[in-house]
């Protein structure tokens, strides 16, 4: 409607030039503060990140700076490190992701029914969400910390561990660590958004299907899932990325370690540029992993439009 | 009444689960945060310790660093929100009432930056802000957390100015208003709740920032309180009591942010979610 009228206006338009010239740029005035700040810090530092993975650039060595090519990637290719991270974050996405998800939606469908003390409820088991990153995996560090945590404790107490040992220092287990952090940090996300869309479902229908006889796994599976898969599928993409470059739990908890297991290729970046401060490596690593999920996104998009198509 | 009696109390108990989870290591972070050195390894898996005590905040607020990090951390997160729901007030007005040529890409460019790995800016931002003296300064981090943060807030706004009718404005502007008095007069009052939220969002955010920080900022003195907490661990990785002290204080302001925004966040995120 406002497009027609718009459109219809211009064209009958008999104000000075002036005037039509500061109506047009009135949108973007009003976007102008929030433009230049994103192509300022976000935009040229992303063109000048990219151009770094082709250079030399290394913070104190005042030498380097030339341009090199492909070389990063020829010592990419051929970095055990770099390879160890990939599988990890394969791991850690993939974990971490599916495991918010099932427990996302679980306390999603719980907190859809009405009871009392809901509002109370929700408020307590979104609290984690509130908790800075930083402070999430400090303070699991320090639940799995055998000095000061009851975790490794409860462990040994159950037999599944030997003697109260820190997982976090286990090759083996390491990466369940942050997963578990992360998982507690995460669930009250997918929780809040699959329940604002269970929220949208209109209760006719579930009368409805109740009226014809239907059973709970019935109604779950012909009303609620197909409802929620439009909301399901966006956010498991959008958590998917975002949780692959999500380095903080990792950073705080591991560093990484031991022995490169919890390494992710988001915190194998941070580590080039912050502890080895080679930039240039960095960025070569960074370009990757921007290729590898743009790749994953055109592969979601692709399979999402194969999917509509068939219906 | 016997057969509808079992899901409930099912019921229940998941979300009794759910609740003890979520809050179990909030309330540990708590408890060591007052339980006496001595008493710190000997009552290691108690879940309450015979005595408490305020010795360990008591030194953490008068002889360390850290409310210079607090503060630190109040001035950049303030700063930031501030910044961040101006601009996303003014851009989200723009993307839902304007309807441009550009506006496609402007969404479009808002949602790359919300898709890319910002640890890829670590390198090139330091290297851009240290000549510009803005490395180891908190305006370096007001800067860079506004830029990280204008998009999803845009977004936000926008969902808030989308539930405001456009009568409103026409009619302002039929009686002689222009279209930015009308948006600063009227529709800005009506938006209050979703700046509110946008200021907790950004507030909290930037708050918990930590890589940003840790790269940008060296030394004690514009060290936000990620970076002194992380320093502080690494450092003196035997005092417990002081940093779950400290830990708890940290989480002092998000939680406030949290009560005051928790009736927006299905809104919110669902937004957010939505949008980007």
């Amino acid at each position: 409607m406002t497009m027609t009228a718009d459109t219809l206006g211009r064209r009958h338009d008999r104000r000075p030039w002036l005037t039509r010239l500061a109506h047009a740029s009135e949108p973007y005035l009003y976007s102008a503060p929030s433009l230049i700040l994103i192509v300022v810090v976000m935009l040229v530092p992303l063109v000048i990140g990219i151009s770094y993975a082709f250079r030399d650039i290394q913070l104190l060595n005042p030498f380097s700076g030339g341009f090199i090519g492909i070389e990063h990637f020829r010592t990419l290719s051929e970095d055990p490190a770099f390879y160890g991270a990939l599988r990890n974050t394969l791991w850690w996405t993939g974990a971490s992701v599916l495991l918010q998800f099932v427990f996302g939606l679980v306390l999603a469908l719980l907190l859809d029914k009405p009871f009392w003390g809901r509002g109370l409820v929700q408020a307590l088991v979104f609290l984690p969400w509130a908790v800075p990153s930083f402070l999430a995996g400090l303070n699991w560090a320090w639940l799995f910390n055998p000095v000061i945590g009851p975790i490794p404790h409860w462990l040994s107490g159950l037999g599944l561990m030997a003697q109260p040992g820190n997982i976090l220092s286990d090759p083996q287990y390491a990466m369940w660590g942050p997963i578990v952090a992360n998982v507690w940090w995460g669930i009250p996300f997918f929780a809040i958004t699959l329940l604002a869309a269970l929220q949208a479902i209109p209760r006719d229908l579930y009368e409805a299907a109740s009226i014809d006889g239907a059973s709970w796994s019935q109604r779950f599976f012909s009303i609620t899932l197909p409802f929620l898969a439009p909301t399901i599928a966006i956010t498991v993409l959008l958590r998917t990325v975002w949780i692959s470059n999500f380095a903080d739990l990792i950073v705080v908890m591991t560093g990484g370690g031991p022995a490169d297991r919890t390494q992710i290729v988001a915190s194998y970046i941070f580590t080039q540029a912050f502890k080895a401060l080679d930039f240039g490596y960095a960025s070569a690593i960074a370009l990757v992993l921007l290729v590898l999920l743009l790749v994953y996104s055109m592969l979601i998009i692709l399979l999402r439009q194969t999917l509509l198509n068939k219906d | 009444m016997k057969q509808s009696l079992l899901p409930i109390v099912a019921h229940r108990l998941a979300i009794l689960c759910y609740i003890v989870f979520a809050l179990f290591p909030l309330f540990w972070l708590l408890k060591v945060s007052v339980t006496p050195n001595d008493l710190l390894y000997s009552e290691g898996v108690r879940m309450w310790p015979s005595r408490t005590t305020f010795d360990h905040y008591a030194f953490v607020l008068r002889h360390s660093a850290f409310p210079t990090f607090f503060k630190n951390s109040l001035i950049v997160s303030a700063s930031t929100a501030v910044v961040v729901t101006a601009c996303a007030s003014l851009s989200g007005y723009a993307l839902s009432r304007f309807s441009f040529r550009a506006k496609y890409w402007i969404v479009a460019l808002m949602l790359l930056t919300q898709m890319f790995p910002l640890v890829m800016l670590v390198a090139p931002i330091f290297k851009i802000l240290s000549p510009l003296g803005l490395t180891n300064s908190l305006t370096g981090l007001v800067v860079v957390y506004s830029a990280f943060n204008v998009p999803f807030a845009t977004f936000l706004m926008q969902s808030f100015f989308d539930g405001i009718p456009k009568d409103l404005e026409e009619a302002a502007m039929i009686d002689g208003a222009t279209k930015f008095t009308a948006f600063r007069q009227i529709i800005l009052p009506l938006t209050l709740p979703g700046i509110a939220a946008t200021l907790g969002f950004v507030f909290t955010a930037a708050w918990s920032e930590l890589l940003f920080a840790l790269m940008l900022i060296n030394g004690n003195d514009a060290a936000t309180f990620p970076v002194g907490l992380l320093t502080f661990v690494s450092k003196f990785s035997v005092d417990f009591g002081q940093m779950m002290a400290a830990g708890v204080l940290a989480l002092i302001p998000a939680g406030l942010f949290f009560l005051l925004i928790q009736r927006y966040l299905v809104q919110g995120l669902t937004a957010g979610a939505v949008k980007g």
